[in-house]
């Protein structure tokens, strides 16, 4: 591998694991918070990218349908934390696996029904239809630079929020004792809600990021979800930096996996999993004892 | 006369099938310090969670200023100016001290500033997390807290339980402070002489129900009587 190879591999290494950064730290979040094992936080990845494809073909652009887009999951994202999620925040884990994977079905129909079975692809905004080029033999796309920069500002933004301000002050409060958060006169019911609907839109925001790189099509959800179920595991549930360093590994472990061992590319992410779990049965940044 | 600032009535409370709180009635009057005694289990925390409607009652009703809040969720009935420093103080081990002062604070004179006045030895620990502080000052920042909430009834379940004698007495002067200023406050504890000097009315539950009630000057008078109930 030459140099300029492996550092594109890097490259895109990290991008993969920012994008499902996204997505892995709003499932981890509503886990250690909420309590919810929400089976179908791949879904909203999933709308989220027909929704990018159906907004971009009739609004004439990616950037136009992200500015739609998000608004319009961050309201669904609402509407399913009060009429379902909400339900659940007393129930066992078997509970929430039935309900949750009942939204998978649904919004897998959902998507059916709206958007059809075809495979689609988006194009990238036509001023980002440039390429940087490393070394002699790779480009890397300028639509790939972007997508990064943006995850990593989202990323940075998330921990500001979670770490300096008085509503991530409480998602904290909120992960350790709720109950101790309510009696104190802080709406935990609300709370909830918020975080749950910003959880929504920022897989969906994922899933629209990455629709011109990977194709829209039916069962993406499913797939980003039990990926994401590593990074959280890998990273130690509940925890936002253990999110961010488990996307990071699985997105470059799987990359470089890709191109050195293609036969048994789909076990590497498992495989570092295992590894991870071996000498951090918690998790990376997960807490030592069970909740 | 005055409208009470807490009132509750005939409270029955369950959890699950089990019937822990058999018909208590309670009242604090705007600025009143009542105490309420009991061996373990007897049912004073339930009462607290009825009031908050943490564990809501299946019978009676709580009013806050002759307002009916039984039924509200927990944050609303806070909101009335009730604040609460539970068993086991409660404290959010991933936030650190100043967090855990401000996380819930509402305006009033209660800032951080008049808190670590109260309690100076917690001016040193402001950035450590809560899981880092001792069990003293754990209660400290409890009290400061609830206090940030600028309530106008403090609820202490367990005042200076499993503390260093140094620190009960900070304790009870703080509460002493309270009462003065005029912050009503409803206070557990194992410890019956300073209750006995700080409050003006007393409860003693025994299996879920009110075995005793009366001023300091009462419940002296039943003296004997009222330890018996409280023995171990
Ligand atoms: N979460 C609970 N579930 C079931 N029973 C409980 C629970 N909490 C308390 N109890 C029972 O209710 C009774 C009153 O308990 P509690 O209010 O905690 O008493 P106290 O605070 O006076 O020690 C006890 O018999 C206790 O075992
Ligand atoms: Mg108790």
């Amino acid at each position: 591998m030459t140099l300029s190879l492996f550092a594109l591999q890097l490259l895109n290494g990290i991008e993969v694991g920012l994008l499902l950064f996204l997505v892995a730290s709003g499932l981890t979040l509503v886990f250690g918070v909420l309590g919810v094992l929400n089976f179908a936080h791949g879904s909203f990845y999933m709308l989220g990218a027909y929704l990018a494809w159906w907004l971009a073909e009739r609004t004439g652009g990616l950037i136009w349908a992200v500015l739609l887009g998000v608004p319009v999951m961050l309201a669904l994202g609402w509407a399913v934390e009060r009429f379902a999620i909400s339900r659940l925040y007393r129930r066992d884990h078997l509970s929430q696996v039935l309900l949750t994977y009942g939204l998978v079905l649904l919004f897998n129909e959902l998507q059916r029904t709206l958007f059809g079975n075809d495979v689609h692809g988006v194009p990238a905004p036509r001023a980002l239809d440039w390429t940087v080029s490393l070394g002699e033999m790779q480009t890397w796309g300028a639509y790939r630079i972007f997508t990064s920069i943006a995850c990593l500002c989202i990323a940075i933004g998330m921990r500001q929020i979670i770490l300096g301000t008085r509503f991530g002050m409480r998602v904290r409060a909120g992960a350790s004792n709720g109950e101790m958060l309510e009696a104190l006169g802080v709406d935990v019911r609300r709370l909830f809600s918020v975080l749950f609907s910003i959880g929504t839109a920022l897989a969906a925001l994922a899933g629209m990021l990455a629709a011109p790189l990977t194709t829209v099509f039916p069962g993406m959800g499913e797939s980003v979800l039990v990926v994401s179920f590593v990074v959280v595991v890998i990273g130690g549930i509940g925890s936002i930096k253990g999110a961010f360093a488990g996307a990071m590994l699985v997105g470059i472990a799987d990359t470089f996996g890709k191109v050195l061992l293609p036969s048994i590319s789909s076990a590497i992410v498992y495989a570092v999993m295992a590894a991870v779990l071996i000498f951090r049965p918690q998790g990376l940044f997960g807490e030592a004892q069970a909740r | 006369m005055t409208v009470p600032l807490l009132e509750a009535t005939g409270l029955h409370t369950y959890y699950g099938a089990s019937h822990v709180l058999h018909g208590i009635d309670l009242r604090i009057l705007p600025g009143e310090c009542v105490t309420l005694m009991g061996r373990n289990g007897m049912g004073k925390t339930t009462t607290i969670r009825s009031l908050l409607g943490l564990t809501p009652p299946r019978a009676g009703e709580v009013r806050v200023r002759g307002k009916i809040v039984t039924g509200l969720p927990p944050h609303r009935i806070a909101q009335e100016g009730i604040a609460l420093i539970p068993e086991g103080r409660g404290i959010f081990p991933t936030l650190t001290a100043r967090e855990n002062l401000t996380v819930a604070a509402r305006p009033g004179r209660w800032t951080p500033e008049a808190v670590l006045d109260l309690f100076p030895s917690l001016r040193a620990r402001l950035h450590h997390l809560g899981s880092q502080l001792s069990g003293g000052e754990q209660q400290m920042l409890s009290i400061g807290r609830a206090l940030m909430t600028n309530p106008e009834l403090v609820i202490l379940d367990g005042a200076t339980e499993g503390l260093a004698p140094l620190v009960r007495r900070q304790i009870w002067s703080v509460l002493r402070r309270l009462r003065a200023e005029g912050t009503a406050t409803l206070v557990v504890d194992k410890e019956v002489r300073p209750l006995l000097e700080l409050g003006d009315r007393h409860l003693i539950l025994v299996k879920g129900r009110i075995a005793f009630a009366g001023d300091s000057q009462e419940w002296r008078a039943r003296a004997e009587e009222n330890l018996v109930l409280l023995r171990a």
